[in-house]
């Protein structure tokens, strides 16, 4: 847009500017990023275990990682749970983080602001200090969580939350969610602001009930949002590493609990075979790429703007 | 409409419900929502033997600043300080220059690959460090910059560097050229007409931007974990889980854990509300204004 108001002349005279301009972005881009990802498709193609890393030339072995990779029913399982885990993560949090936003948009203003400041606050937290935070809360011993619910009924007198694979992720999605509600809720809400309230009286006066006019105005206007934040959460949640990292710190079984991220840095960093762990990340960029596309073009359709 | 006359009152009285319901709802999401963090503060002030005990104190009743002194004196968070420090400065400080000159570039010029440029940024943006650290490990292995900060405020540049751009181009594109023209017409140089007039108009997208890149940088962990596992140049974050990392071997001191997240929670969520509006409408701007 800017770019139209510059006169031609102008334009002509300082042809070499941008792209000095753009040298030193580039040159990092190029030497942190763009290398270790052109290193990884090369070692993805490579034998480069531990001999290799004591010097042995490592052979190419074309894409005997990749077959072994799909052949092996460990990796599958990990896969199946990081998309599971994705999956339900990414709609469990775009479903709450709608619903406060439409309760934001309902209640006056003081109970807004509170629940806004609620949501930031959560939201502002570190993720290793959340994750302190809620390891403490679920502690077997001594936790929050399992005294409220004794005191409500149940019996949790020590039970240990991370010991069994779905109570981890069961505490790894209370966790994920609580941590990523607050965007998804202040992206929706900024979308229900834009809706006018003419549209939405006709439409009462009309007799449409509060589940018709939900479903049948507010979904559809604010279905590009709706959109992006999904698409959002499921990158964001495919790649979870931080969280699952820190719960399996907490005393987790670790074969039983690894998604992705996590199998990734135990293969690379603990059998040591390169090889292996450079094929499964190129796959995961390939997965998070494929993703991303649809947004990476609504992001160009705003810069075209 | 003599029927719609004699419901109205009910109505009314529906709606009027319907709304002390919502309102409660919402003030108690909001203590759903804010509790972990108050536990945090909570607990960090309070004595260790409360803590223990099989029934969780609310108030910070008889609490005290023990458990904060406990962790200053313990003699590693303030080098976990100054590796955060160093770190997270020298990154932002890159940042902004590559992303402020990348900015310029792709917003006030029209050139051959601009396009495709803005293409790969956003890309890049995306791409996980789960799928780049073991490439990363050897890359800084074999240049001798593992447990460095400067190598990991490299690889931080790097990573917060595309959005940054895609932030600052934002606000370049929203100073109008034309004011720099009309300096320039009143006899300003190129140069000077940039620095006086479009230059003190960015500095709120800059600090904006700046922040944002503290934030990313400051919190990180999963590159920091893979980068520097050496204890002496740990990042704070690693600094912090290393309390939680032996609460199944030994008896995790709570109190001190918490006191810890505090210290470094709490400056980080005064900076988050700083620009959380910008951050937020930067992530979804074509969605939200479409």
């Amino acid at each position: 847009m800017t770019t139209a108001t510059v006169p031609p002349a102008q334009r002509r005279r300082f042809h070499v500017a941008p792209y000095a301009l753009l040298i030193p972005a580039v040159a990092i881009l190029l030497a942190a990023l763009a290398y270790p990802v052109g290193w990884q498709i090369v070692t993805s193609l490579k034998q480069y275990g531990l001999a290799q890393q004591f010097g042995q030339p490592a052979p190419f072995v074309g894409l005997a990682n990749y077959l072994n990779l799909f052949r092996d029913s460990q990796i599958w399982a990990v896969v199946v749970r990081s998309v599971a885990f994705c999956l339900v993560n990414a709609v469990v949090t775009v479903v709450i983080g709608v619903a406060l936003a439409v309760l934001m948009n309902a209640v006056g203003k003081a109970c807004r602001l509170i629940l806004q400041i609620g949501l930031l606050l959560a939201w502002a937290m570190p993720v290793v200090a959340a994750m302190t935070v809620w390891v403490w809360l679920f502690q077997w011993h001594i936790g929050v969580v399992n005294w409220l619910l004794n005191h409500i009924g149940f019996n949790f007198t020590n039970h240990n939350w991370l010991e069994k694979p779905l109570s981890f992720y069961l505490v790894a999605t209370i966790i994920v969610v609580w941590m990523s509600v607050p965007f998804v809720s202040f992206s929706v809400y900024a979308g229900l602001t834009q809706i006018s309230p003419e549209v939405m009286e006709a439409a009462q006066l009309d007799g449409a009930s509060g589940w018709r006019r939900f479903t049948q105005i507010t979904v559809p206007m604010i279905r590009p949002v709706l959109m992006i934040v999904l698409l959002l959460q499921i990158i964001w949640d495919l790649r979870v590493f931080t969280q699952i990292r820190l719960l399996q710190d907490a005393g987790a079984p670790l074969a039983s609990t690894d998604l992705l991220g996590t199998y990734i840095y135990r293969v690379g960093t603990g059998s040591s075979d390169f090889g292996m762990a450079a094929a499964m990340s190129v796959f995961v960029l390939i997965l998070t790429m494929v993703l991303s596309a649809p947004y990476v073009r609504s992001l160009m359709k705003e810069d075209a703007a | 409409m003599s029927t719609a006359l004699s419901a109205a009152p009910k109505a009314n009285r529906h709606i009027k419900v319907g709304k002390i319901i919502a309102s409660i709802a919402a003030v108690a999401l909001a203590i759903v929502w804010v509790f972990p963090v108050y536990w945090m503060v909570n607990s960090s002030l309070l004595p260790n033997a409360v803590l223990n005990s099989p029934t969780p104190r609310f108030l910070p009743f008889g609490g005290s600043l023990n458990n904060f002194r406990a962790v200053l004196s313990g003699g590693t968070f303030f080098p976990a300080l100054k590796t955060s420090l160093i770190v997270t400065l020298t990154a932002v400080v890159l940042c902004l220059l590559f992303a402020f000159c990348a900015a310029l570039a792709i917003s006030r010029y029209k050139f051959k690959g601009r396009q495709g440029f803005v293409l790969a940024v956003l890309f890049i943006q995306m791409l996980p460090a789960e799928g780049l650290f073991i490439a990363q490990y050897k890359m800084m292995s074999s240049v001798g910059l593992l447990n460095t900060a400067i190598g990991l405020a490299g690889l931080y540049t790097a990573a917060v560097v595309p959005f940054t751009i895609w932030m600052l181009r934002g606000f370049v594109a929203g100073v109008p050229a034309d004011l720099e023209e009309a300096a320039m017409v009143d006899g300003a140089t190129r140069t000077g007409a940039f620095f006086r007039i479009t230059f003190p108009l960015l500095a709120p997208g800059l600090v904006a931007s700046g922040v944002y890149a503290f934030l990313q940088a400051w919190n990180e962990f999963t590159i920091a974990l893979v980068i520097m596992q050496k204890e002496s140049s740990r990042t704070l974050p690693l600094w912090l889980r290393g309390f939680v990392q032996q609460s199944n071997t030994r008896e995790v001191d709570w109190g001190q854990v918490m006191a810890a997240s505090s210290l470094v929670a709490l400056p980080v969520i005064v900076f988050f509300l700083l620009v959380q509006g910008r951050l937020t409408s930067g992530l979804v701007a074509g969605a939200v204004k479409g």
